[in-house]
């Protein structure tokens, strides 16, 4: 297979007046064709940033892109000027964003909102957008699209406007989907509709997913590799079944042994994280886990790790070996 | 003080509607959000009750109206041998002493212009529990260092502090007046996973320490699972289910029961794969106009023509197992 998606030591930082903001700082990972990555992370991680600096949807100032690169298909997202991005934003690259109360204008009718992207991408003409938006909104299981399209926002709850949204981002038939936290917002039941609608259209179409989350949950049954990323850095990068059977990095472990397990009787505590996330106004120095970390030594706090691989496909930031206990 | 066999809460027929009104000088009420709509339970000293369900089933305003935060419509609440609705306001300001609250939100539920000394020791001013300032400080400084904070944080405002250490300032404010009991309205999920593990396990501790007796309100079940002895599964105002912990997670008879736990995450992709889910169609149905009979008929998986006709009966089926379903 070939990479559909390239980006190297993207590095996106903001100048605010409390000092600057280092929220991605060198980031490095591929997207082959037709698989699902899922980005895993706490709030602050860098996660959702990373993915926008792709889009080249963060505001410059205060923004910067320091650093990288981010080669889709040939060519660098990062250097290609606002109009020509504009072509592959919506058409090629489509992202679904968290907040489905937030993310649709709430003054326009959804027939609106969805035809938008095929007006400015394609030269249909009006019949066959609507018709075409109707589609969409059957694909995604809204039962009465006609009544549908001359709606507004408020009139839909949170699981049909993201499958509103999803059934946006779809309607250029991207060969890449960003799903920022798409279901974060919603409730276990709808949350379970949506995944497995997700899952039903890519089979479909054969999208290229990134699926952005904070739920090491939802991912195990949606994702085929899986980043694992922690103030600003990429901590753990394997499959799936790696990241759960065998995490390497001491933030993946620490992360799972802190889950509950709705399938699990009691046994202990939970093992909890002390402190608290970095401060990212500070210049990173070190690996940014030492602090928290249980296994930490000097070493640690003076000489930030490098991804290295360790498996086949699975590569950790830790200068220690987690299995054996001893520095690498 | 306990006398362990009677409950320390009692709930008896618990209503609480919020009138809808129309009209602006001929205002006239033409309808009402059922939104607790009768509900029976006990909870003991000591345990740990489970309040679970999706958002709008009733849960926060129950958690409320059990604290006299609302009035109640109807019914009746009993906390440690004093009825809630037929007090006078000193005896109420005796309940509410005994009786506490931690919320949802730790940005929104702390003052942003109170110090933390202001703000943990306003139940000791309230109830004129420790008169003097000095003595107050003293007890500010014990109450923090029992939630893991610092007695130096005292003269610090909220926003200096992260939303896990926020949610400890709201438990040590809940802790000031020495309660019997506390509702816990979702005081983990504006929390980052991480953190979580933290704050459970603190309330957790407490609970050892000092003997207290929690209403847990939450929709994450896992961490329901993890945290709670017994376990109430609300919808549309409703308990549906109610069971001891394993009972329930082991066991679930209602439908709604089961499909709320087989569209729970599981973070193990093996198990995954092979699970089979019940997805259920549609959304919440509004409880301003909640369907006849049985409320869950419209979206039952298991309904027949009876369950359209008639509400079911709330029955024990064995031992401490309580469910409201035709089928049981």
């Amino acid at each position: 297979m070939s990479h559909l998606l390239d980006v190297t030591n993207l590095k996106t930082r903001f100048r605010t007046p409390e000092g600057t903001v280092y929220a991605v700082n060198g980031v490095s990972f591929h997207l082959e064709d037709g698989e699902t990555l899922a980005v895993v992370g706490e709030s602050g991680c860098g996660k959702s940033v990373t993915m926008l600096s792709l889009l080249g949807m963060i505001p410059i100032p205060p923004g910067e892109i320091a650093s990288g690169s981010a080669l889709y298909r040939g060519r660098d997202l990062l250097k290609l000027k606002d109009a020509q991005l504009e072509d592959i934003r919506g058409k090629e690259i489509a992202m679904i964003f968290q907040d489905p109360m937030t993310s649709l204008n709430p003054v326009l009718t959804i027939g609106r909102q969805i035809t938008e992207a095929l007006c400015v991408h394609t030269n249909m003409s009006k019949k066959q957008v609507r018709e075409k938006a109707i589609e969409l909104l059957k694909a995604v299981g809204i039962s009465d699209p006609y009544r549908c399209l001359d709606e507004y926002p408020h009139q839909f709850s949170g699981g049909m406007r993201q499958r509103v949204m999803i059934a946006m981002a779809l309607s250029c038939e991207p060969a890449l989907l960003i799903a920022d936290e798409p279901t974060t917002a919603l409730d276990v039941t709808i949350q379970a509709q949506i995944v497995e609608l997700v899952i039903r259209l890519r089979e479909r179409m054969g999208m290229t997913i990134i699926w952005i989350t904070h739920d090491l949950g939802v991912i195990a049954s949606l994702a085929d590799r899986v980043i694992v990323m922690y103030a600003g850095f990429i901590v753990e990068e394997a499959k799936v079944d790696d990241i759960y059977d065998d995490p390497r990095h001491p933030y993946t472990l620490a992360l799972l042994a802190a889950l509950p397990r709705v399938d699990h009787r009691r046994k202990q505590r939970l093992k909890s994280i002390p402190g608290a996330p970095p401060n990212l106004l500070i210049e990173p120095h070190g690996c940014p886990f030492a602090v928290r970390c249980e296994f930490a030594f000097d070493h640690c706090r003076e000489e930030n790790p490098q991804l290295v691989s360790i498996a086949n496909e699975h590569q950790i930031a830790c200068w220690l070996d987690t299995k054996t206990g001893k520095p690498r | 003080m306990n006398d362990s066999s009677l409950p320390l809460v009692q709930v008896k027929g618990l209503k609480k509607h919020f009138p809808i009104k129309r009209g602006i000088i001929l205002e006239r009420q033409v309808g009402a959000v059922r939104a607790v709509d009768g509900l029976c339970f006990d909870i003991f000293h000591g345990e740990t009750l489970g309040l679970v369900g999706e958002s709008g089933c009733g849960k926060t305003t129950a958690g409320r109206t059990i604290l006299g935060l609302y009035p109640a419509t109807e019914g009746q609440v009993v906390i440690d041998k004093q009825d809630l609705f037929s007090a006078n306001s000193r005896e109420i300001l005796a309940i509410r002493r005994k009786a506490q609250m931690i919320f949802q939100d730790p940005f929104a539920s702390l003052n942003p212009k109170w110090t933390v000394n202001s703000i943990v020791s306003e139940p000791l001013r309230v109830h004129k529990l420790v008169p003097h300032q000095k003595a107050r400080t003293e007890r500010v400084k014990e109450l923090l260092n029992l939630v893991g904070l610092s007695s130096s944080h005292v003269n610090r405002f909220p926003h200096e502090f992260s939303g896990g250490q926020r949610q400890r300032i709201g438990i040590a404010r809940a802790l000031a007046s020495d309660p019997l009991f506390i509702v816990c309205d979702e005081p983990i999920s504006a929390l980052d996973v991480s953190i979580q593990a933290q704050v459970v396990n603190l309330l957790e501790d407490l609970q050892d320490q000092l003997g207290l007796t929690y209403l847990f309100i939450a929709h994450d079940l896992s961490m329901v699972r993890h945290i709670c002895d017994r376990v109430a599964v609300m919808y549309l105002g409703l308990i549906v289910e109610l069971a001891d912990r394993d009972e329930l997670y082991e066991r679930s008879l209602h439908p709604y029961t089961k499909a709320l736990l087989s569209s729970v995450p599981i973070p193990d992709p093996k198990k995954e794969r092979v699970r089979k889910r019940t997805i259920l169609e549609g959304d919440v149905p509004s409880p301003s106009n909640p369907p006849l009979g049985c409320r869950f008929h419209p979206r039952c998986p298991v309904a027949n023509e009876h369950c359209s006709d008639e509400p079911p009966e709330w029955r024990e089926v064995s031992p401490n197992h309580w469910v409201a379903c035709h089928q049981f």
